[in-house]
């Protein structure tokens, strides 16, 4: 029993980065019905810039102040939000009008284009890169669990970003217009509503989000690669589809189901079968409820 | 003064006309009913003047000033409002969230998106009880009010509505069209698409009768009813339609 418990509180560790790049891809595809196969790599990219960044203004000391951490990773949340900006304005937008299918596959070619571009650029390349910040060992215990501040500070901070993009999109005039936009972009228009600033906002909040994620899990995991963001990608869409892609709220509770789903798999199984779960979940997920636990019911959609 | 004025409007959509060369004005404070039957271009006419799409040539212009190359959500924030066929209200919000949205592009602030509010809805006191509800789950008539009540949130200048008698049954139309008159009562100008003629006739000063995409009538609406010409400009058309 406790190992089982132990298992649930690894999963909503794992959860809270799934659950906080879940809800860039659930936000994109609630606005264009867009699944944007680049926002793992828009995590990726974030992770190295963050580890030039704290390479540079850290030496030698890698339990680092928290602050340093916190603006370093506010800066990069800023960095990642105007890459997916970017991504939108110079290959989304401009192909606003063409099939879906079409903006998949662009999407598909900006991913490829990212890893590519990490993998050739001087300092970063194929290696696994060491993070230059580690979170200290030091904790609490919770069964026969020992977990560390770190991770709670992780799973809080996701879970404060995780609210205020509830907030946003529930409660601000801005989000009424976002959940306007993803209905009817020809009635929102006639509200007065700037619609291609909305989409460029949406994109950087989401990218701003997997920034976050990506630091926190340098911070935690100690290493990145150029192919980092592939899986966690993979891992954050089935997220999505878990709790309903397009929904703010059935990304983060996809993301802590398909943590704790993975949790509990990989104790049974063992680590190598992380993927395997994951997927089986999704393949399951699909068979009986195709549009996900809170698809086009309550909640927002976005 | 011209509220509205177009000159020479023609909009294509690739090949294919939708209306060539419509000259027509609507004076301030003036209900002017754009008439003719389905596929005549009426909606054609709204959707340019809106920016939803972009005439072939012609110039529209706005008190004055000409609205060439304003994008659409510029021309809502500069007095203009469209409620668009089909009244395209926000299903999967509430009542309340769609008339703020009303208010997006023209009362920023928090303060005046509520002093308008309170405005709107002692025009329209039915949305007040149904405030909190899904704006899905109101009934036709319902729908079509908020879609009006929702327009006059940005207190426009000039309303364009696109068939607001469509799929209602009389007494929802006497309800929507009192509410109209109400509004250009106050003082904002109204130019009004609709198929029902007798209907739009009655609160209109005057009429324009689209046929093929093009201007064939204009006149006074008195002058108008008794005009044969109106009838023969829906014959053929008219009886095959409901609504």
């Amino acid at each position: 029993m406790s190992l089982f418990l132990n298992e649930i509180g690894n999963g909503i560790f794992l959860g809270a980065f799934f659950g906080l790049v879940a809800l860039g891809y659930s936000m994109v595809y609630g606005i264009l019905r867009l699944i944007n196969f680049a926002h793992g790599d828009f995590y990726m990219v974030a992770a190295f810039v963050s580890y030039t960044i704290l390479g540079a203004v850290i030496v030698g000391n890698s339990h680092a102040q928290w602050w340093t951490v916190a603006w370093v990773g506010l800066v990069v949340m800023i960095i990642t939000g105007g890459l997916a900006m970017l991504a939108n304005q110079l290959i989304y937008r401009p192909m606003r009008r063409a099939a879906i299918l079409s903006l998949m596959i662009a999407a598909i070619g900006l991913s490829q284009v990212l890893e590519n571009g990490v993998l050739v650029a001087p300092q970063w390349g194929a290696t696994y890169l060491v993070y230059p910040v580690t979170t200290p060992p030091s904790g609490f215990n919770l069964g026969s669990n020992h977990y560390t501040w770190g991770q709670l500070i992780i799973v809080l901070i996701s879970g404060l970003l995780a609210l205020g993009v509830y907030f946003l999109v529930g409660r601000t005039l801005l989000g009424k217009a976002m959940r306007a936009v993803s209905e009817d972009r020809i009635a929102a228009v006639l509200m007065g509503i700037n619609v291609d600033l909305v989409i460029a906002i949406v994109f950087f909040i989401g990218g701003a989000l997997a920034g976050a994620a990506a630091v926190m899990t340098g911070v935690y995991y100690g290493q990145i690669n150029y192919l980092m963001g592939f899986t966690v990608g993979l891992e954050a869409f089935t997220a999505a589809v878990l709790g309903g892609i397009g929904n703010i709220g059935g990304a983060v509770v996809g993301g802590l189901i398909l943590g704790i789903v993975q949790s509990i798999g990989t104790g049974i199984f063992g680590a190598e079968w992380a993927i395997v779960v994951a997927f089986g979940a999704l393949v399951l997920m699909l068979w009986f409820r195709p549009t996900g636990l809170l698809g086009e019911r309550v909640a927002r959609r976005m | 003064m011209k509220a509205l004025e177009l000159n020479d409007v023609s909009v294509f959509y690739g090949a294919v006309r939708g209306v060539e060369g419509v000259s027509l004005y609507v004076d301030e404070g003036e209900i002017v009913a754009l008439l003719g039957a389905n596929g005549a271009g009426k909606s054609t006419v709204l959707k340019a003047v809106s920016g939803l799409i972009h005439p072939r040539h012609g110039t529209i212009s706005f008190f004055g000033e000409p609205f060439a190359k304003l994008s659409a959500h510029r021309r809502v924030i500069g007095g203009l409002v469209h409620v668009p066929e089909g009244r395209r209200i926000f299903t999967t919000l509430t009542i309340g969230e769609n008339l703020e949205l009303g208010a997006y592009g023209t009362q920023r602030s928090r303060t005046e998106r509520a002093q308008r509010l309170g405005e709107v809805l002692a025009l329209f006191p039915l949305l007040e009880q149904h405030f909190e509800r899904l704006a899905g789950t109101l009934s036709g008539g319902e729908q079509q009010v908020l879609a009006i009540a929702r327009a006059m949130m940005s207190n426009p200048r000039v309303l364009m509505i696109d068939e607001p008698s469509l799929g209602l049954d009389p007494q929802k139309v006497d309800i929507v069209y009192d509410m109209l008159e109400e509004v250009a009562a106050l003082g904002t100008t109204v130019l009004l698409v609709e198929q029902n003629v007798a209907l739009a006739l009655e609160i209109a000063s005057r009429a324009y009768v689209l046929q093929q995409g093009s201007v064939v009538l204009s006149g006074r609406s008195a002058s108008l009813a008794q005009d044969s010409r109106l009838s023969d400009a829906y014959l053929g058309k008219a009886t095959h339609d409901h609504g």
